[in-house]
């Protein structure tokens, strides 16, 4: 099973998301700022990151620098999700090592379809 | 369509599919319910709500499905783009090293998302295609529909279906809530309005034809009458894409299927279809069709 770690600070937001990665079988666990969400990939890295921008503590854009300087940092696939919804801050999360992004608000196709897009879920996926 | 059917509709559509449309998507349900309705000899979308009302009816189903199943959004279905990146273009742009020209026809257009998908593929090969003549009709029966198509601007919502991020930045700018597809893109697609039950040879000859998630809502005979009159339009050597639920096999046998390339037809005979006279025995069918 796929392992995907949901970063934001917002519990209902962690919440929809589970539902939604999990329907896509991916196993899930959150973390609700970029500091926590270190510390999980510190112990274990997982096949892809959700990942919010605004977050007290430490924000979206600076968990992934530090997570893509790992050991195998460089891995998985990271996804923003987040209110930023203009083109500095899409070019900016894609020059610091970001896979693809998703502008708020989202549903289980958007998902769905960024997840595929990055290689996590066949091509074409259907959720219909 | 009235306020109060489309308000029936979205909150139908809602309790039965959870797909949930905003205030301003009529276009939507009537580029998709009315063939429908159509088909289920009703006069419109009027009737059809009617009928729904009415009953938990069998169409239900269709309705939902017809709403549901026929999206459109950019790259859909994926497998087709790769297709026409990996073996349409790679053999036309062999076959047409001479006059250096490609004509495309999406013969479902619909809101623009196929043929500019097209387009920014076509960008995306760069090099090989310098100095070359491209031309993509895309047509729809809905003026509504070509619109939207034309003005190539999408929701936040639209652009995050299918559309790679790299691909949204490099061939769209934001305009507020919404997304513009580059002045150079949208200037690759001519969109037209084309009933395919009419006459379609004044298009001209095409060296591919997208013609995908269309056929589905016609009958047995009319998706005949279309194929060998899109085999007409096609090059001999062309290539023809259908949806991943729909084919030509055991309806015509103008087209074959490639092997190990689903949705993927080319012209069956070559030289016979291209010695077809065209306008001949076009004016036959026609008449044969108005008269259903």
């Amino acid at each position: 099973m796929k392992t995907c770690l949901v970063v934001d600070d917002s519990s209902v937001i962690r919440k929809i998301a589970r539902r939604i990665l999990e329907n896509l079988e991916f196993e899930v666990t959150e973390a609700e700022d970029g500091s926590q969400a270190l510390q999980i990939c510190q112990r274990q890295l997982p096949d892809a990151v959700l990942l919010d921008w605004n977050m007290p503590v430490m924000d979206g854009f600076e968990f992934m620098g530090h997570m893509r300087r790992l050991p195998g940092g460089d891995q998985p696939k990271v996804v923003f999700c987040t209110t930023e919804n203009n083109v500095a801050h899409i070019a900016q999360a894609l020059s610091g090592g970001a896979n693809e992004y998703i502008m708020k608000p989202f549903d289980k196709d958007i998902i769905a379809d960024k997840f595929a897009e990055v290689g996590l879920l066949p091509a074409g996926h259907d959720l219909v | 369509m009235t306020p109060t059917e489309y308000e029936y509709l979205r909150k139908f559509l809602k309790d039965q599919s959870g797909l949930d449309l905003s205030a301003d998507k009529q276009y939507l349900i009537e580029s998709r319910l009315l063939p429908l309705a159509r088909k289920a000899g009703l006069s419109g979308i009027g009737e059809l709500v009617k009928k729904l009302q009415g009953s938990s009816s069998a169409l239900t189903t269709s309705v939902v499905e017809a709403m549901t199943t026929n999206e459109t959004f950019f790259f859909r279905d994926k497998v087709p783009f790769d297709h026409f990146r990996d073996t349409i273009m790679p053999e036309v742009i062999k076959a047409r090293a001479g006059r250096r020209s490609v004509r495309i026809w999406c013969a479902a257009g619909s809101t623009g998302q196929e043929p500019y998908s097209l387009a920014m593929c076509l960008k995306e090969m760069g090099a090989a295609l310098n100095g070359w003549r491209v031309e993509i009709v895309a047509t729809d029966l809905s003026q509504e529909v070509l619109e939207k198509a034309r003005a190539g601007i999408y929701s936040q919502f639209e652009v995050q279906r299918g559309l790679p991020i790299q691909m949204l930045v490099k061939y769209f700018k934001q305009a507020g809530e919404t997304w513009q597809i580059n002045p150079d893109v949208r200037a690759m697609v001519q969109h037209r309005q084309l009933n395919l039950l009419h006459d379609f040879s004044q298009l001209g000859t095409f060296d591919v034809i997208f013609c995908r998630n269309v056929l589905i809502y016609f009958d047995q005979d009319t998706k005949v009458g279309i194929f060998n009159r899109l085999a007409r339009q096609i090059e001999p050597d062309g290539f023809l894409v259908l949806g991943a639920a729909e084919t030509v096999v055991g309806l015509t046998d103008t087209f074959r299927p490639i092997s190990d390339r689903r949705g993927l037809y080319r012209p069956n005979d070559p030289r016979a279809a291209a010695a077809k006279p065209v306008v001949a025995d076009a004016a036959p069918r026609l008449v044969a069709m108005a008269g259903r």
